[in-house]
C-alpha cells in the first residue's frame, strides 16, 4: 500500500514531520517499507518541446528529433513509437542519472547520428513498474523548461507500507489516517457525505441470483448518471495516481481508482449505453469467455462470481471489469457499481486466473460493508465535479440485496491487557484508544461492552482488543520479563533420537568427513535406483523436474554432491549428512538416518602411500557412528546382503540379530555410471534409531577386572578357500578354547601366485590370558594344537 | 719396569703422571681409553706393578711412596672417567647430528572433518533455550493440511496455502498432504500430546516452492512454544531478548518489538535487532538502524482450542525464526544458496570442528 504524504494529510490534520509519521506507522503495525522522496532523483529532468521529428536516415524505427529545452534546441535520436512533432515530453541531458537504470546518460552517436539527450518514458524515470509503451506525452499547457517533478507534483514523498492481511481498513488512506490519529499524531477530519438525490429512476435493473445473495454478493448498489463528458482528470488527480504508480486513464476510471485507495472502496464504472437489458450477478456456469480491461481473455470456471447483462458476462466480480462495457472518451452516461463480494471466492478466482488487481486485493481482505452506499455517494460527487455539467442528471440508487448487519459486540475485561500482555493500562486510557479507533465502548470498568466498527472484520475476541490497546499505546511499553527457570540446573533437552543424531554427526565429522545439508528431494530416476518408486512421495508441484521425489536414501544426494565437487576439480571428498529419508507419507514412514560417502583417493602424502577409498573406510565410518550412538559394536554380525545400490561383492550389513544397524560398501558401478562419475566411491548408511535402548539405565560402567598374569600371544598362518570369511575363521579359532583365548585378530591376508588361485593365506594372532597360573610351554602348545584343529574343521590348513 | 726394587723418585712420579694424563687426553675413543686403563691399572699395569713393589721398601719410604701412588691412581681414575664422559658426549652429539630430519615436512594426514553451520547453529540455539528449561521437539516433514495450516488458524483462502508457496504430495485421506512450510505443526502435535506447562523449541527442515537469490526450496526454522497459565507477552519479550543477546554474544543488543500479524497468534509481533549499515557493511549492535529477525506472538485462542486446550485457562507464546538467517548474520555467510551446495571449500571454511560443541559455560562466542 503506497500513498504520497500530501494524500495522507487530506484526512489527517497533523503537524507531524515525515520522520515522526513513519516511525509511528511502524510502531503501530503499519510497517514502513520504503519512503521514496523523488525530489532529488527527478530534479534534473525538465519539460521539453519536440519542434521537429524526422525519420532516421539509417534506421526505420528511429526518429531524429529537434527538441526545444526552453534555452536551446538539441538533436535527439529517439526510438519511441509515439515521438512526434509538436509534442511535450521530458528530456534527460548528458550527465543526468536515469532513475530506472541508475546509469549516467552520455552524449552518443546512434547509427551515425549524434544524440544530445534522451526523451524519457515513465518507467525510465521510475514512475511506473510496468514497461512504458512510449515517452511521456504531456498536455499542451505543460511549461517548457520547467522542472517536470514540480509541475507533475512528484516532489511529494511517497510512503509504502507493508500491510498485513488482517488490516483491510488500512488498504485505504483514510484508515491509515484513523490509526495515526488514534496514536496521537493529529486529528482525523470527519467525513461529510451528503446523499445526492436522484432525479430519475434508472432503466438498468440489478438482480442477484438466489445462490449468490448469502455470501458471494450480499449487496449491489448502482447508480446511473447521464449527460457527462469522460474527459481527462484534472492535474491533482492525475498526479495523485501517478505518485502511487497508477496511469491516469480518464476521469471516470481515475475516480474509481482514487476511491479504491482513498477509502479501500473498490468501484466499477460501466458505460451505461453498452449495457443491454439488466444486470445480473450470479455464479458462472463455467466456460464463459471474458475480455478483461487488462487486455487479456479469460475463461471462467464454475462458481466464479460474474456480473453480466443480456449479452453475457461483462465483469468479473470484485476483480476486474470487461472491455465490452468499459468507459472511454465517447462515454456520456455511466452506471456506477458499489458492491460487496466475499473474500474467499474473490481470492480463489483471482488466484486461479492469475489476476492481481487493486479491487481483488481489497475484497479478499474484506471491504467495509457499511461504506457501500457512502462509497457510491462519494463517487457520484466526484463524477459530477469532474465530468458533469448543468445537463447532467443522477438516478436514484439501484439496490439489490441488503447491507449485511456488521454490528458485533464483545464483552471485554480490561484486565485482559495485564493478564495477556503483562502491562496494566488504566481503563480510561484503554477506552480512549478503542474509541479513537472507532469502537463504541460502554458498560462498567470491569466488563466493557465493545462494539466493533464495520471496517474491522479482523477483531473477534478479547485478545484482539488487548492488542489494539497495546499496539496504539506502543509495544515499547511492554517490559521485558525473563521467563522464570523451573530449576537451577539445565535439564536434558534432547530425547534419545535427537541425542543419537547429534552423536552420529559429531562422530562422522571426527572421522574426517564434512557435513553437508542437501535437499530432501531428488530426481525420480535417481530415487528409483534406491528403491524409491512410491508415487505417494512424488511432489505434485516440484520446483523443477530434477527435484520431484522425496528421497528414499541420502546416498543419492551425496553422490550428486560428490559429482559436483569432482566437476570443480575436487574428486577426493568425504561427505556425510544426518537427515530424513522417506518410505511413505505417514509420520512413521519418515526416518532420520546418517549417511556418509567417500570418493577418490586418500590424501597424498610424502610418507604414506596414497590409495583409493575402499569398503573398509565406509565400514569404519559406520562403526564410528554406531559406537557414538551407543551400539554394541563388538557384538555386531556382518552379513553380505547390502541393498542393490552397493557393489554386491564389496559391501555388507551390520546387524544386531535381525535388525540392520548400518550398510556399507562400494557404491554399485552402474549407479556411478548413472550419476556420470568416474571416481571410486564408497558409502555407508547408519540407522541409529534402530539401535535398541541400553538395558541398564544407570550411570555406572561395568566393573573393570584386571588380569594379574601376563597374556601370551601366538601367530599362525592358514591357507583357506577364498570364500571363507575372516569372521568365520576367527570364530572357529576362538572356539578352540573359550576360557583361555581372549582375542584373535587377523594381521595379514595374502592371495597371489605363491599359492593356489582359489586359496588365500590368512595370518592371525591369538592372545591367551591365563587366569590363575602362568601357562607352561606344554600347555601353550596344546592350545595351539587345538587352534589348528579347529581351523582345519572349516578347511583351513596350517601353512608350512 | 719389570722389577724395579727401589722407590721411584718423586720427580719420576710426576713425569709418569704427566705422561699418563697426556695419553688419556689423546685417547680417541672408549677402546683406546680402556687400553690405557689396562696398561696402567690392569693386573700387569704400570701402577699395579709399582704398588706390588711397595713391600720391598723400607717402612718410611713405603708409606710415602704408597701415598704418592694412591694419589696418582685417584687422579688417573678420575681423568679416565672424565675422558670417558667427554667421548660419550661427543659420540652422542655425532649421532644426533646424523639423525637430523626435516621438521618442515607435513605431518601424516589427519581426520579434518567439519560440522555444517546449520547444525552448529541449531546446537547453539538449543543450548541457550535448554538453560531456560525448553525441550527440543521434532515432527515429520510430510504433514497434513490440518497440522500445517488448519490447526494454526490459517483460513482456507490464506495466500500461504496457494500452490506457488506450498509443495503438495498426492492427497492421503481427507486432508491435502504437503511438505510443512513451517515447523509450527510440531507445536500442534506437542499441544495435542501433552498437557501444559509446555516449553519446547522445534528446529527442523521446512519447504516452500521458491528458488532465487534469497529463497531456497528447503530451509530451516526453529519455532518455540510456551504454554502455561501465566506467561505473558512481557515474558515473550524477556525470553527473546535473553536469547538474542546470548546467541549473538552482544549483551546490550537493542531488541525492538513491533506489531504484526500472523494468523496463529494474537497479538502478533515482529522483532528487530539493532545494527548499523555504515559504509554498506552490516554490523549488529547499537548502530541506530534495525534488522528484522523473527516473528512471534501470544498463541491465538483458536489454536489452543484446536489442540483441545481451554483458552480461558491456558495462555502462552510462540516464536519462529530462520536458522540460515541467524547463521548468516552471526558468521558472516553472504549467500543462502551456498548452504546446500556441499562445496567442500565452503564446508571447510564455514564449518565447525567436530569437538567445537557449544557450551556457554565453558567457552564464549567465537
Amino acid at each position: 500500500m503506497k500513498f504520497p504524504l500530501s494524500w495522507l494529510k487530506q484526512p489527517l490534520d497533523t503537524t507531524a514531520s515525515l520522520d515522526e509519521i513513519c516511525t509511528t506507522l511502524t510502531a503501530i503495525g503499519l510497517e514502513v517499507e520504503s519512503v521514496a522522496d523523488r525530489t532529488a532523483q527527478l530534479a534534473p529532468f525538465k519539460i521539453a518541446y519536440i519542434v521537429h521529428a524526422a525519420k532516421h536516415p539509417q534506421a526505420d524505427r528511429l526518429k531524429v528529433l529537434t527538441v526545444d529545452t526552453g534555452t536551446e534546441k538539441l538533436q535527439v535520436v529517439c526510438g519511441a513509437p509515439n515521438a512526434r512533432a509538436d509534442m511535450k515530453t521530458v528530456l534527460a541531458l548528458p550527465g543526468d542519472i536515469i532513475p530506472q537504470s541508475g546509469e549516467t546518460l552520455k552524449k552518443g552517436v546512434i547509427r551515425g547520428v549524434e544524440s544530445q539527450g534522451m526523451c524519457c518514458a515513465a518507467d525510465e524515470l521510475g514512475l511506473s513498474d510496468s514497461e512504458s509503451e512510449g515517452i511521456l506525452d504531456l498536455p499542451a499547457d505543460a511549461p517548457v523548461g520547467a522542472s517536470y517533478a514540480a509541475w507533475a507534483g512528484l516532489n511529494d514523498p511517497v510512503i509504502e507500507i507493508n500491510l498485513t492481511p488482517n488490516r483491510a481498513d488500512c488498504a485505504g488512506v483514510y484508515g491509515i489516517a484513523r490509526d495515526l490519529a488514534a496514536a496521537g499524531l493529529g486529528k482525523l477530519r470527519p467525513l461529510a457525505i451528503k446523499p445526492i438525490k436522484g432525479t430519475f429512476k434508472s432503466t438498468i435493473a440489478v438482480s442477484i441470483a438466489a445462490s449468490a445473495t448469502a455470501t458471494a454478493c450480499p449487496l449491489f448498489v448502482g447508480r446511473e448518471i447521464k449527460n457527462i463528458r469522460n474527459i481527462a482528470s484534472p492535474a491533482w488527480l492525475q498526479q495523485t495516481l501517478q505518485a502511487i504508480g497508477l496511469r491516469p486513464i480518464s476521469a471516470l476510471v481515475d475516480i474509481t481508482n482514487f476511491l479504491t485507495f482513498d477509502h479501500a472502496r473498490p468501484l466499477h464504472v460501466f458505460d451505461a449505453a453498452k449495457i443491454k437489458g439488466s444486470l445480473w450477478v450470479a455464479p458462472a456456469k463455467g466456460g464463459e469467455e471474458f475480455a478483461a480491461l487488462n487486455g487479456k481473455n479469460y475463461t471462467l470456471q464454475s462458481g466464479m462470481t460474474a456480473i453480466g447483462d443480456d449479452t453475457g458476462v461483462l465483469s468479473l466480480a470484485g476483480i476486474m471489469g470487461g472491455t465490452s462495457s468499459g468507459c472511454d472518451d465517447s462515454t456520456t452516461s455511466v452506471f456506477i457499481e458499489a458492491a460487496l463480494f466475499d473474500p474467499i471466492r474473490t481470492a480463489e478466482t483471482g488466484r486461479i486466473l492469475g489476476i492481481h488487481s487493486d479491487a481483488r486485493y481489497r475484497f479478499e481482505r474484506g471491504v467495509d460493508p457499511a461504506f457501500t452506499i457512502a462509497g457510491i455517494e462519494l463517487a457520484t460527487k466526484l463524477v459530477l465535479e469532474l465530468c458533469g455539467s448543468d445537463q447532467t442528471i443522477v438516478s436514484d440508487l439501484v439496490i439489490a440485496g441488503s447491507v449485511p448487519d456488521s454490528n458485533r459486540t464483545i464483552s471485554y475485561d480490561p484486565a485482559t491487557c495485564a493478564k495477556l500482555i503483562g502491562v496494566d493500562v488504566p481503563v480510561p486510557e484503554q477506552q480512549k484508544i478503542l474509541q479513537d479507533l472507532g469502537f463504541r465502548v460502554e458498560g462498567n470498568p470491569n466488563k466493557l461492552t465493545v462494539t466493533i466498527p464495520s471496517w474491522r472484520p479482523d477483531i473477534a475476541g478479547q485478545a484482539d482488543l488487548a492488542e489494539e490497546v497495546i499496539r496504539i499505546k506502543g509495544f515499547d511499553h511492554i517490559p521485558a520479563t525473563s521467563l522464570p527457570r523451573s530449576g537451577v540446573v539445565t535439564p536434558l533437552a534432547l530425547d534419545m533420537p535427537l541425542q543419537r543424531a547429534n552423536a552420529a554427526r559429531r562422530a562422522l565429522a571426527d572421522q574426517g568427513l564434512l557435513e553437508a545439508v542437501t535437499w530432501s528431494f531428488m530426481p525420480s530416476n535417481l530415487a528409483a535406483a534406491f528403491g524409491g518408486t512410491n508415487d505417494q512421495l512424488r511432489l505434485v508441484n516440484p520446483i523443477s523436474a530434477d527435484l520431484d521425489m522425496m528421497r528414499p536414501s541420502i546416498i543419492g544426494n551425496l553422490l550428486q554432491a560428490a559429482k559436483r565437487n569432482a566437476d570443480r576439480g575436487f574428486a577426493d571428498v568425504g561427505l556425510f549428512e544426518v537427515g530424513p529419508v522417506f518410505q511413505n507419507p505417514t509420520p512413521e514412514g519418515q526416518m532420520m538416518v546418517a549417511a556418509a560417502l567417500r570418493s577418490g583417493q586418500t590424501p597424498r602424502h610424502w610418507q604414506s602411500p596414497q590409495r583409493a577409498v575402499d569398503a573398509y573406510d565406509a565400514k569404519a565410518d559406520a562403526l564410528a557412528a554406531l559406537a557414538a550412538c551407543g551400539a554394541p559394536t563388538a557384538s555386531l554380525q556382518i552379513t553380505t546382503d547390502a541393498p542393490s545400490w552397493y557393489h554386491p561383492g564389496r559391501s555388507g550389513a551390520l546387524r544386531l540379530g535381525p535388525t540392520v544397524l548400518a550398510y556399507f560398501g562400494e557404491v554399485h558401478p552402474a549407479l556411478l555410471q548413472q550419476v556420470d562419475t568416474t571416481s571410486s566411491i564408497v558409502a555407508s548408511e547408519i540407522f541409529f534409531n534402530a539401535i535398541p535402548a541400553a538395558r541398564n539405565s544407570g550411570t555406572a560402567k561395568p566393573l573393570l577386572k584386571l588380569d594379574l598374569l601376563q597374556a601370551v600371544t601366538r601367530d599362525f598362518a592358514f591357507v583357506v578357500d577364498r570364500s571363507v570369511t575372516g569372521d568365520k575363521l576367527l570364530k572357529a579359532v576362538r572356539a578352540a578354547d573359550k576360557n583361555l583365548i581372549r582375542d584373535a585378530q587377523i594381521f595379514d591376508v595374502y592371495a597371489g601366485n605363491k599359492i593356489a588361485a582359489d586359496k588365500k593365506s590368512v595370518a592371525l594372532s591369538i592372545t591367551l590370558q591365563p587366569k590363575d597360573k602362568t601357562l607352561t610351554d606344554a600347555e601353550i602348545d596344546a592350545i595351539c594344537q587345538q587352534v589348528v584343529k579347529a581351523a582345519e574343521k572349516i578347511g583351513a590348513v596350517l601353512r608350512g | 719396569m719389570n722389577s724395579p726394587a727401589t722407590s721411584l723418585p718423586v720427580t719420576d712420579l710426576a713425569i709418569l703422571q704427566q705422561d699418563l694424563l697426556a695419553s688419556i687426553k689423546a685417547a680417541a675413543d672408549s677402546a683406546a681409553l680402556e687400553d690405557i686403563r689396562i696398561a696402567v691399572m690392569g693386573k700387569k699395569g704400570q701402577l699395579t706393578d709399582l704398588m706390588k713393589s711397595l713391600g720391598t721398601l723400607p717402612p718410611d719410604a713405603r708409606k710415602e711412596q704408597g701415598a704418592a701412588l694412591n694419589r696418582l691412581k685417584d687422579i688417573v681414575t678420575e681423568q679416565l672417567a672424565a675422558r670417558q664422559q667427554e667421548l660419550a658426549g661427543a659420540a652422542l652429539n655425532a649421532r644426533l647430528e646424523a639423525e637430523r630430519i626435516d621438521v618442515t615436512l607435513a605431518t601424516r594426514p589427519q581426520a579434518d572433518g567439519r560440522i555444517h553451520p546449520i547444525s552448529q547453529t541449531i546446537d547453539e540455539i538449543t543450548t541457550i533455550f535448554a538453560a531456560i528449561g525448553f525441550k527440543v521437539a521434532s515432527g515429520p516433514d510430510i504433514e497434513s493440511d490440518w497440522y500445517n495450516f488448519g490447526a494454526l488458524n490459517i483460513p482456507p483462502h490464506h495466500p500461504a496455502r496457494a500452490m506457488q508457496d506450498t509443495f503438495y504430495l498426492p492427497q492421503q485421506g481427507d486432508q491435502p498432504t504437503l511438505l510443512r512450510t513451517q515447523t509450527s505443526p510440531v507445536q500442534i502435535r506437542t499441544m495435542m500430546a501433552q498437557q501444559p506447562p509446555i516449553r519446547i523449541i522445534a528446529p527442523g527442515r521446512t519447504y516452500r516452492s521458491d528458488y532465487d537469490m534469497t529463497h531456497t526450496p528447503m530451509f530451516h526454522q526453529v519455532e518455540g512454544l510456551v504454554i502455561d497459565e501465566v506467561s505473558t507477552m512481557s515474558n515473550l519479550k524477556g525470553c527473546l531478548m535473553d536469547f538474542l543477546r546470548a546467541f549473538f554474544g552482544i549483551s546490550d543488543l537493542p531488541v525492538r518489538f513491533r506489531p504484526s500479524y500472523f494468523p496463529f497468534v494474537e497479538p502478533g509481533a515482529e522483532v528487530d535487532i539493532g545494527c548499523s549499515r555504515k559504509g554498506g557493511e552490516l554490523k549488529l549492535g547499537n548502530g541506530g538502524d534495525w534488522l528484522e529477525i523473527l516473528g512471534c506472538g501470544m498463541v491465538h485462542a483458536n489454536v489452543l482450542r484446536n489442540c483441545g486446550l481451554d483458552p480461558e485457562r491456558y495462555q502462552g507464546f510462540a516464536f519462529g525464526m530462520g536458522i540460515e538467517r541467524l547463521a548468516m548474520l552471526k558468521y558472516g555467510i553472504p549467500d543462502l544458496r551456498t548452504f546446500f551446495e556441499a562445496d567442500l571449500r565452503w564446508l571447510k571454511h564455514y564449518g565447525f570442528m567436530p569437538l567445537d560443541i557449544p557450551n556457554p559455560a565453558l567457552r564464549g562466542a567465537p
